[in-house]
């Protein structure tokens, strides 16, 4: 079962950078989705797949939770405290969950 | 916010949009969509996204292939990618009680037009070639069948509705439905009340909470059901694969990652959508026994939704009795998603033209004051 290498297909500049290094997001991306009503953190990752990669949001929901904030108004920790926690955290083969 | 809407739709999740979107598409453009949280934050969005036909009852089986037929363009229909991969379905058997089970359902689908058809276990292994072949006694494969992304589903239906005028309040709870003379009044959300011409409870989980709200007492009940999806690896299987043995099924996305769960028959009826070891065990063993290769691959995270059962398996639809304005669009029992294209458009028939559909009247709600004979095949 070969893991799939994504290919490095953005380009992004000093001026849109990426946000989401897993699934390559960036940030005039999600600004431009916050913008469209995706303005939820849930709903964000629903729309992009920012935080759904490899990480599981690890690097990358402090920044979009900024960026949130900034672009609605809210308290950081108001939009913060909308994102749901989804085990188990640190990718872990099936051989392991089987158990022997 | 609005204080009149000529339908309002509670949910929404795919069979919300998809109705939305198919009266907007005939005219009907005074649609007003309550949310409690956003769209696809309940089963729609936690779903494995399967699409499929073999079912073991002719209602079950004429909904999944109209719906199909929708799906196979909806794609372009919707200006959205909803990721369709057609690549069939394969249903697993272990004893020889499940081979006569599935050698009945593929004679009725047939019958019904379905190009279903019983495999032994070699070529089932031909249909996927990493399955260990020996672990099954007989398989089932409809070529047809498929499985999508249902965020951009959705996404899609919502987006064409809303260009054409629908209106959708997110983080709007309805909290109470107001009675007089048979028909529902007003609507009482969070955020204010609406005067609506016709209701639609499409509340998945959440619509025996809502009907109750106008007297209706709906049979369904809520089941959670747990699920979980994978890094993503090298595309090598288009073909979704459950089990009427245990329940389990998974496929593959477009991305690559391998997204599956399985079902516990010990789990009890409620509102608990939290994550489990146990679940993550279970399907791992039941997984790899089907397809040792897999066990490299990892686990990115695991989640939960609820299906929301009746009975006898299938969606309660249409009109309720004695509450004319009231129209039923839930009870799904795990297959809302693979169905939702086929059930607007018999809802919005009936919307539009008052036209109740056999289909319609089959599933609804009064049957269930008769004998009641169920689906067969439920997984996940």
């Amino acid at each position: 079962m070969n893991r799939r290498a994504s290919p490095v297909t953005r380009h992004p500049s000093r001026d849109d950078p990426i946000v989401c290094r897993c699934e390559e997001v960036t940030l005039s991306e999600v600004v431009r989705a916050i913008r469209e009503g995706y303005d939820t953190l849930e709903e964000l990752k629903r729309k992009l797949r920012v935080g759904m990669g490899p990480c599981q949001g690890r690097t990358c929901l402090p920044l979009l939770a900024r960026i949130l904030s900034r672009e609605t108004g809210r308290p950081l920790d108001e939009v913060m405290e909308e994102i749901s926690i989804r085990p188990p955290l640190i990718p872990t083969p099936f051989d392991l969950w089987r158990g022997r | 916010m609005k204080r009149s809407a000529d339908v309002v739709i509670i949910g929404a999740g795919v069979t919300g949009a998809a109705l939305a979107y198919e009266l907007a598409r005939r005219g009907i453009r005074d649609v007003l969509i309550f949310e409690r949280k956003f769209p696809c934050s309940g089963a729609s969005g936690r779903c494995g996204g399967g699409i499929r036909q073999q079912f073991t009852t002719p209602h079950n089986i004429r909904l999944a292939m109209e719906a199909v037929n929708r799906y196979e363009t909806l794609s372009e229909e919707l200006g959205v990618d909803i990721e369709f991969i057609q690549g069939g379905y394969l249903i697993l058997a272990e004893t020889e009680e499940e081979r006569e089970a599935q050698r009945k359902a593929v004679a009725l689908q047939n019958e019904l037009g379905l190009p279903s058809r019983l495999l032994t276990p070699r070529e089932a292994k031909e249909v996927l070639p990493l399955l260990d072949e020996t672990t099954i006694v007989s398989a089932t494969y409809c070529p047809t069948d498929a499985h999508a992304n249902p965020f951009r589903v959705v996404e899609g239906y919502l987006a064409r509705a809303r260009e054409r005028g629908v209106v959708l309040e997110k983080f709007t709870e309805v909290v109470d439905l107001e009675v007089k003379e048979g028909r529902i009044v007003k609507v009482r959300t969070s955020r204010g009340d609406v005067a609506p011409g016709t209701v639609v409870n499409a509340a998945g989980a959440w619509s025996r909470e809502i009907a109750r709200m106008a007297g209706v007492e709906l049979p369904n009940q809520p089941i959670r059901h747990e699920i979980a999806i994978t890094e993503p690896v090298e595309f090598f299987m288009d073909v979704m694969v459950i089990s009427i043995h245990n329940g389990i099924y998974f496929s593959q996305t477009k991305e690559g990652q391998i997204i599956g769960g399985i079902g516990d028959p010990e789990e009890k009826p409620g509102y608990n959508i939290s994550s489990s070891l146990g679940f993550l065990r279970r399907y791992a063993r039941e997984l790899l026994r089907y397809v040792p290769a897999l066990g490299q691959l990892s686990v990115l995270r695991q989640w939960a939704g609820l299906y929301d059962v009746t009975p006898d398996a299938q969606p309660v639809l249409g009109p309720t009795p004695g509450l004319e304005n009231f129209i039923q669009a839930n009870g799904y029992s795990g297959h809302g998603f693979m169905i939702a294209p086929a059930v607007a458009r018999h809802l919005a028939d009936y919307i539009e033209k008052g036209i109740v559909s056999e289909i319609l009247e089959k599933l609804s709600l009064e049957r269930f004051k008769e004998e009641i004979r169920g689906e067969a095949f439920v997984v996940g």
